[in-house]
C-alpha cells in the first residue's frame, strides 16, 4: 500500500492515471490478483454496505440494551421536515446510525475501516449515490479513493481505537468518505488529499472512550459526526479550500496524538465517558448480569 | 495488509476483534483439529472475559467452531445451532498469564473420532488472529497462509523429509518454526507456505516413522 498521499498524487500526475486507479494498480501488484477480480470484489463491498443500510431492523436492541431503535425515531422526526440538518444531511445521519446501530446487534456490516466506524462510509456514498444518480461502478472507484486514504493512514498512523483513539477510527473513517465524496463530486486529487486532512484535523484528538469496553457508547451516535464532517470536509474543499498544513503531516500529527494520549482514552474503558459515573454504574450493571 | 482489510472485511458487528477475529480462532480450531468437534472446553481469558459477553463473543467462537465464517448471519444464533449440529460446549474465565494477549481464548476440544486437540488463539485487531499455542506447545502463525503443523520425535531428519516433500510438490515456504519439548523430546514445526499443499502429501507425512500427528490450516 501506499505510505503518502503525495506520493499517490504523484503517481498520478506521472501515469495520467485517477487516484483510484493508482491505488488499484499498486494493490493489484502486491496481492497478486487482476484488476477485474479486484474490481468485482470491490463492487461486492459496495454491495454489502448498501444491505448493511437495508437491513436495519428497528426493533433490534444490543446485547447490553444501551443502543438500539434510534435510526428509527431519528427517521420519524426527519419526516416532520423540521431537521435543522434537513435534505441530504437528514439522509447521512439516518443511515450513519441505521448501519452503526446494525453493528451494535451483530448484523453484518463493512468494517470501514473498523466495524465501531462502519457507519460512516456507508452514510455518505449511498447518500452521495441516491442524490447524483450514480452506477455501482462509479462507487467502488470510490472505495479504492477511500482505501487509498485509509491505506496511508494506517501506514503512516493507526486505524486502532486502542492505539490512536476514536481519531483513528471514526477521524479515519471520515477522512476516507470526505476524500471520496469529493472524487464522487469531480474533485482532483489534490482536494480529495485536501478533504481528507481537513476531516482529520476537525475530529484530531478524539478520545475512545466506551462504556463498559462495548462500541456501543459513544461510537453509534459518533458514527453520525463522522459522516457530517465528511460531507463538510468535502465542500470545503470542493469549493477549493486548501488543509493549511498538507495532508500528509496532518496523518503524522494524529499520529503523535495518538501517542500522547494516555492508555485510559485508548478503548480501555477507563476513562472519558466510560469514567463517568453513569458509564461506570452501567458497567457494572453488566458485569453482574454476566 | 491489502486495501481489502481497509474497506472490509464484511462481517457481522460489533467488534473486529472481539467478534470477527474470534469467529476466526474458532475457524481455526477447527481446521486444526481436521474433522467436526464433539465437545469444546472454551477459556475466556482478559478483555474476552470482560466484555466478551457484550460483545458476543461467546457465540462468535462457537459459531466459528462450527465453520461459520466471519460475515454469516447465524453467528447471534450460534448457539441453537451448535444444539443441532450436536456441538457440546461449555464455557470458562482462565488467567493465562500477564504475557498472553488480552483478547484471548483457550479452546480444548474433542472431535467426532475421539481425536483431541488443546490450542490458544489471540485476536489481535482489526480481526487478525495469531494462534500462540497447540497442544502445549507455543507456536506462532497467522492463519494467513496454508500451514502445516507437524508433530514428531525430536531426531534428525524430519526436517529435510517435510521440506523435500514441499520442494517436489513446488510448494514455496514462507516461514518456518521449530519447537520442541527437550532434546530428543516431542517436536513441533510449524511451516507456512504460499501455496496449498495435497491432501495425499499431508497423508504421506503422517505415516512417516517419528511423525505423531500432522495438522493443516487453510485460509480457504
Amino acid at each position: 500500500m501506499y505510505t503518502s498521499l503525495e506520493d499517490i498524487i504523484a503517481q498520478c500526475k506521472k501515469t495520467s492515471l485517477p487516484f483510484w486507479k493508482v491505488v488499484q494498480l499498486e494493490d493489484c501488484q502486491e496481492s497478486d490478483i487482476t484488476e477485474e477480480a479486484s474490481f468485482e470484489k470491490m463492487k461486492s463491498i459496495y454491495q454489502a454496505m448498501k444491505e448493511s443500510d437495508e437491513n436495519y431492523d428497528a426493533t433490534l436492541r444490543s446485547a447490553s440494551g444501551m443502543v438500539g431503535t434510534d435510526a428509527e425515531k431519528l427517521r420519524q422526526y426527519q419526516a416532520n421536515n423540521r431537521m435543522f440538518c434537513g435534505g441530504f444531511s437528514s439522509k447521512v445521519m439516518v443511515r450513519a446510525l441505521r448501519v452503526a446501530e446494525s453493528n451494535a446487534c451483530m448484523r453484518r456490516i463493512v468494517a470501514a475501516p473498523t466495524a465501531g466506524s462502519c457507519g460512516v462510509m456507508p452514510a455518505v456514498l449511498i447518500t452521495v449515490q441516491e442524490a447524483r444518480g450514480l452506477s455501482d461502478d462509479e462507487m467502488t472507484r470510490a472505495l479504492y479513493v477511500a482505501s487509498g486514504i485509509g491505506g496511508v493512514i494506517a501506514a503512516r498512523a493507526s486505524l486502532a481505537g486502542a492505539e490512536g483513539g476514536c481519531q483513528a477510527e471514526i477521524g479515519s473513517a471520515s477522512a476516507m468518505a470526505a476524500g471520496a465524496a469529493v472524487y464522487l463530486s469531480g474533485g482532483d486529487e489534490t482536494a480529495m488529499a485536501s478533504a481528507c486532512a481537513i476531516a482529520l484535523s476537525n475530529l484530531m484528538g478524539l478520545v475512545c472512550d466506551p462504556v463498559a469496553g462495548l462500541v456501543e457508547v459513544p461510537c453509534v451516535k459518533r458514527n453520525v459526526i463522522g459522516a457530517m464532517n465528511a460531507i463538510s470536509s468535502a465542500d470545503l474543499a470542493l469549493a477549493g479550500i486548501l488543509s493549511r498544513i498538507p495532508p500528509d503531516e496532518v496523518i503524522d500529527a494524529m499520529k503523535s496524538v495518538g501517542h500522547m494520549m494516555a492508555p485510559q482514552l485508548r478503548e480501555t474503558g477507563q476513562g472519558g465517558l466510560a469514567a463517568t459515573p453513569t458509564g461506570q454504574r452501567l458497567a457494572q450493571e453488566l458485569m453482574e448480569n454476566e | 495488509m491489502n486495501i481489502f482489510d481497509i474497506v472490509g472485511p464484511v462481517m457481522v458487528g460489533p467488534s473486529s476483534s472481539h467478534t470477527a477475529g474470534a469467529v476466526k480462532i474458532g475457524n481455526a480450531c477447527r481446521k486444526l483439529l481436521g474433522e467436526e468437534i464433539k465437545t469444546a472446553e472454551i477459556y475466556l481469558h482478559g478483555s474476552f472475559a470482560a466484555t466478551g459477553k457484550g460483545h458476543g463473543t461467546d457465540r462468535a467462537l462457537v459459531a466459528g467452531l462450527l465453520g461459520l465464517s466471519v460475515d454469516d448471519e447465524r453467528i447471534p444464533d450460534s448457539f441453537a445451532w451448535a444444539k443441532e449440529k450436536g456441538l457440546e460446549f461449555h464455557f470458562h474465565t482462565i488467567s493465562l498469564g500477564e504475557d498472553a494477549h488480552p483478547n484471548s481464548a483457550k479452546i480444548v476440544m474433542c472431535g467426532v473420532s475421539g481425536k483431541t486437540m488443546e490450542a490458544v488463539g489471540a485476536s489481535l485487531g482489526g480481526g487478525r488472529i495469531v494462534i500462540d499455542e497447540i497442544d502445549g506447545h507455543r507456536v506462532n502463525f497467522s492463519g494467513e497462509f496454508p500451514t502445516v503443523i507437524i508433530h514428531n520425535l525430536d531426531q534428525p531428519g524430519h526436517v529435510a523429509e517435510v521440506t523435500s516433500m514441499l520442494q517436489h510438490k513446488s510448494i514455496n515456504i514462507a516461514t518456518m518454526q521449530l519447537y520442541r519439548t527437550g532434546r530428543g523430546g516431542h517436536a513441533i514445526m510449524v511451516i507456512e507456505c504460499d501455496q496449498e499443499v495435497p491432501a495425499n502429501s499431508l497423508e504421506w507425512l503422517a505415516k512417516l516413522e517419528g511423525v505423531e500427528k500432522v495438522g493443516y490450516y487453510s485460509p480457504k
